[in-house]
């Protein structure tokens, strides 16, 4: 499990809920994950290209599918869902692992890639985490997804860890302010 | 067949353990169990192999691999002729990523004797 973080924090993310428009000129809702929205992101990852399954999620079967949303969008999760009208397009979670840091995982349907709809995504859950007071943030991306890699540096991720099959990032949130004002 | 399976002291590797124990049983296969621990000690590892075969009821030789554990199971495959090294397939990240370590990757890489790894 991730135990090495990056020491200085990054800042200046944005809290859902907000809209933008993407490259391709789709307006795009970004929102705090509910309750109501699980049915469409059920009908997102059943329609997910198999290629662009990341390390064994999303699950093939609607069951398991269900099965693994109850996991990445309960109690212990935050997640940003992106809209395109009706539909979810795009879903960043952040699920709570026992040392206290979060896993991060962010899955964009095909017709909508590469239009910044990830990168937005990303920096919105990032602005969520940061106001939840979630200071450690990792993930792991295969070491070949180099699309991935780039979008996750970009917003300031940085390798951690031993090279495997998969490589690990982290990033420390700017929860400063926030852990004074508690304490 | 002579089977070498790899265990360390994860949930996964007790469970892949069981896991060669049953096909070891129904297919009247010979099993070696190699130990090993990445953080902690070996001899826990060992000690717990030893009871859950107990439990199980079954005989198999355990052996603890010093040093690099992937390492060492490539070499005692080729060296002790065994047919096939079994794995767990890798740990699963809390919101449900497989994750391979190291060991695990070796072994894929390096290896002449065929793999099977436990999901």
């Amino acid at each position: 499990m991730m135990d090495r973080f990056p020491g200085d924090p990054v800042d200046g993310f944005p809290a859902p809920p907000r809209t933008f428009t993407d490259s391709e000129g789709r307006e795009i809702e970004l929102r705090e994950v509910d309750p109501g929205a699980v049915e469409a992101l059920v009908e997102m990852y059943l329609a997910f290209d198999p290629q662009d399954r990341a390390q064994g999620i999303p699950p093939v079967s609607e069951d398991a599918i269900r099965e693994w949303l109850d996991v990445v969008t309960g109690p212990e999760a935050f997640g940003v869902v992106a809209s395109h009208g009706d539909s979810a397009v795009g879903h960043v979670m952040l699920v709570s692992d026992e040392r206290g840091a979060y896993e991060l995982a962010i899955f964009v349907l095909q017709d909508y890639q590469g239009a910044h709809i990830g990168t937005e995504l990303i920096r919105t859950a990032l602005g969520l985490a940061e106001r939840e007071g979630i200071e450690r943030v990792w993930l792991s991306v295969e070491r070949w997804n180099s699309p991935a890699i780039s979008l996750y540096r970009k917003v300031g991720f940085e390798r951690v860890g031993d090279e495997s099959f998969e490589l690990e990032m982290a990033l420390r949130l700017d929860t400063h302010n926030q852990t004074e004002r508690v304490g | 067949m002579q089977i070498i399976v790899g265990v360390d002291g994860s949930e996964g590797g007790m469970q892949t353990l069981e896991e060669a124990v049953a096909r070891a049983q129904a297919a009247d296969d010979d099993l070696t169990v190699a130990v090993y621990s990445p953080e902690g000690s070996a001899a826990d590892v060992e000690a717990a192999v030893r009871n859950r075969l107990d439990a199980l009821g079954f005989d198999a030789r355990i052996q603890v691999l010093d040093g690099d554990p992937g390492a060492r199971l490539v070499d005692v495959a080729q060296r002790e002729e065994y047919d096939r090294i079994v794995l767990s397939g890798g740990h699963v990240s809390p919101l449900g990523k497989v994750q391979v370590d190291s060991v695990i990757e070796f072994v894929l890489l390096n290896a002449h004797t065929t793999v099977t790894l436990v999901r």
